[in-house]
């Protein structure tokens, strides 16, 4: 029985020319591949190899490198992480709603329209920012100013124009919204029914039930999804280079004031069409930074996920 | 339904009180919850015009003094676990609420803003020698499409020639690195795919080089991962049955994959391409370092600067001219041709997926 049924691949490569060039064509795009991601690396690390030996003075600001980029990796994990702390609970909530309360006929169909949220241009958010969200956002960043003002982090003198640090969180957070619930929903959806049904047959509420059968399932789930979310917030470019107005302020926690740190990204957009000489092999380092983060939270997220793939086999 | 008979009849004396849950609103009406949210309403309106009147203070009142009202009620009426689920059922609908918050009212600013100036003289003047009103996206739209189309010809081969290699060659460590690496790959940021562009025809051209095909190379590191990823789960899905009949006929492996899996799966396969053209058409910051802008019409590829539809929104919001208004006008029309496009590819890919759907699925 084995043996019959290994027999057939064990005689199929005949090497007929056309089945060796196809595979040999299919490997190379897929070798092409890994060889880009290298040639990412690569060229990076060879571009921004002059502003990596430069002296200090000749970097822009006069610094040296890591004072140019120190601000800017701040301030690119600041507004990533409030971000990811406005969407992630968010974004649960999104899930469980679409999972288990809404109508059974809907639920595809709100997913569909979370999902809209996805395929917005990162431009179109920009815009929707500086003319819609700002301000409107403004009034209450008076408020907190005047009644949290206490808080370092809602410390004045508030923006007029709403263009801060607190609002670009709150834009990268919808931004990255439906990349969380998508993964969520998916996690939440794949919880053995036998679970829930058992929860729900010994006289859980619906909240019991989630809370005993569900959120202790996907957990690792949520995590590695609000952890791609990061890495999404932490690359977005052209929401942050219009709505932010940037300042050379350094490191500073103040959410809702007009100095705000500036974003790898996003400086890198706004600089880099009138750069030249070193300051682009500057910049370019500083988007070798920014892929090296990246790399390393998507490479984290990833692991989460597929060390929770692996385990979800056993239901 | 029950397998012991002396379970049931202790069963109902001693948990109905507690096990309202299973039944659902056996102690509450359903009208119960939306009558304390009218309740609610109506008393945010007093509280609205007793200050100062404000919709969206007024729409958060509503919902939090709703929320309490119900939970309370419950909590007196039905029992604290009864109504910590209400709470959460409250909490839980709120949040989808505040999600479309963004959507709506984004998709309702671009539309009213971007009406201003969808007229034929956008679509067919570009801005060359324009000054104040008028002009046009005429030659960013042409400079999007052939962008696009440069990158859907570099990405979709190579995507799609390396899900075949995952589904039906790869094996051991070289198919895991390539997985592993295709995820990685999908979570670059779109600026450091321009950078890498940037960097790669700089050691060709020299210094400040801006050409069509730099964005193209830059935009297929986007896209190529999103190809494969589509791609490979839809390969998945061809049944085996039908490449071990085409093997048991005596076709070659190339040609089975050729004349069996990829018409079985094409419709899968031209959903996930359209998705993956409508994640890039989008895309502005690998473009503005690598294509940079320009006003005049240029098809040209590989002659110089081009420009793009998001990289002339972006340019004509940030740089407005001297009566900036008609700039951020043009800016807005672009914004909402770019959305009207995105979505628009999003439904084609559905189309495509539904019409052609019953042929994949057999």
């Amino acid at each position: 029985m084995t043996s019959t049924t290994s027999a057939p691949p064990a005689q199929q490569p005949k090497s007929r020319p056309g089945d060796r060039i196809f595979a040999g064509t299919a490997k190379g795009a897929g070798i092409l591949i890994l060889v880009i991601l290298a040639g990412v690396a690569v060229f990076l690390i060879s571009e921004s190899v002059p502003a990596l030996t430069a002296s200090a003075d000749e970097i822009p600001g006069d610094g040296g490198l890591a004072s140019y980029i120190g601000p800017l990796i701040f301030g690119t994990l600041l507004s990533a992480v409030i971000a990811l702390l406005v969407a992630t609970p968010l974004a649960v909530a999104i899930a469980l709603f679409i999972t288990f309360y809404a109508p059974r006929k809907l639920a595809a169909g709100l997913g569909y329209v979370v999902d809209l949220l996805a395929a917005i241009p990162s431009i179109v958010y920009g815009f929707w920012g500086i003319f819609w969200l700002a301000p409107r956002l403004v009034p209450f960043y008076r408020w907190l100013e005047e009644n949290l003002g206490f808080i370092p982090f809602f410390a004045g003198p508030v923006s007029s124009t709403g263009r801060t640090m607190l609002t670009i969180g709150l834009v990268l957070a919808v931004m990255i919204l439906p990349i969380v619930s998508a993964i969520s929903r998916e996690v939440f959806s794949q919880v053995p029914t036998l679970h829930t049904e058992a929860a729900l047959a010994l006289g859980a509420t619906r909240w019991e039930m989630i809370k005993m059968a569900v959120i202790p399932y996907g957990k690792s789930g949520v995590i590695g999804g609000s952890m791609l979310g990061l890495g999404r917030a932490l690359g977005e470019t052209m929401a942050v280079a219009i709505i932010l107005s940037g300042s050379a302020a350094g490191i500073t926690w103040a959410l809702i004031s007009s100095a705000n740190p500036q974003t790898i990204a996003a400086n890198i957009a706004l600089q880099f069409p009138e750069s030249t000489g070193l300051a682009v092999n500057t910049l370019i380092a500083s988007g070798l930074a920014l892929f090296v983060i990246t790399l390393l939270v998507n490479m984290l997220a990833r692991w989460v996920v597929n060390r929770r793939s692996d385990f979800s086999g056993a239901n | 339904m029950s397998t012991s008979t002396q379970q049931p009849s202790a069963g109902p004396d001693t948990s109905a009180p507690s096990q309202g849950a299973l039944g659902g609103h056996e102690k509450q009406a359903p009208w119960v919850p939306w009558a304390v949210f009218g309740a609610a309403a109506v008393l945010a309106l007093a509280i609205g015009l007793l200050t100062s009147w404000n919709i969206v203070l007024f729409v958060i009142y509503t919902v939090v003094l709703g929320t309490l009202g119900t939970y309370l009620l419950s909590r007196v009426t039905e029992g604290p676990r009864k109504a910590v689920d209400r709470l959460v059922t409250c909490l839980v609908v709120s949040a989808f609420g505040i999600a479309m918050v963004p959507l709506v009212s984004l998709v309702y600013e671009v539309i009213r803003r971007g009406a201003e100036r969808f007229d034929a003289e956008f679509f067919s003047a570009s801005l060359q020698g324009v000054i104040g009103p008028g002009g046009g996206a005429y030659h960013a739209l042409m400079g999007t499409l052939i962008i696009t189309l440069l990158t859907t010809l570099i990405s979709v081969p190579i995507g799609l020639m390396t899900a075949i290699y995952l589904v039906e060659y790869g094996t051991g460590r070289l198919k895991r690195s390539i997985t592993f690496f295709i995820d990685v790959m999908t979570g670059i940021p779109s600026i450091v795919a321009g950078l890498f562009a940037y960097a790669l025809f700089v050691l060709i051209f020299g210094p400040g080089v801006r050409l069509g095909i730099m964005g193209a190379v830059a935009l297929s590191v986007l896209m190529i991962p999103v190809v494969v990823r589509s791609a490979e789960e839809v390969l998945k899905l061809v049944p085996n049955e039908l490449r071990e009949a085409a093997y048991a006929l005596g076709v070659p492996k190339w040609r089975t994959i050729l004349k069996v899996v990829i018409p079985t799966a094409i419709a899968g396969l031209a959903t996930g391409v359209t998705l993956a053209i409508a994640r890039v058409i989008g895309e502005t910051a690998p473009l503005l370092i690598t294509v940079g802008i320009t006003n005049a019409l240029n098809f040209n590829a590989f002659d110089g600067r081009m420009a793009t539809l998001p990289v002339y929104a972006y340019y004509q919001l940030t740089q407005p001219g001297v009566p900036p208004q008609d700039a951020i006008d043009r800016a807005w029309t672009a914004a909402l041709v770019l959305i009207m496009l995105v979505m628009g590819l999003n439904v084609v890919a559905r189309l495509i997926s539904r019409l052609f759907a019953p042929k994949t699925s057999r």
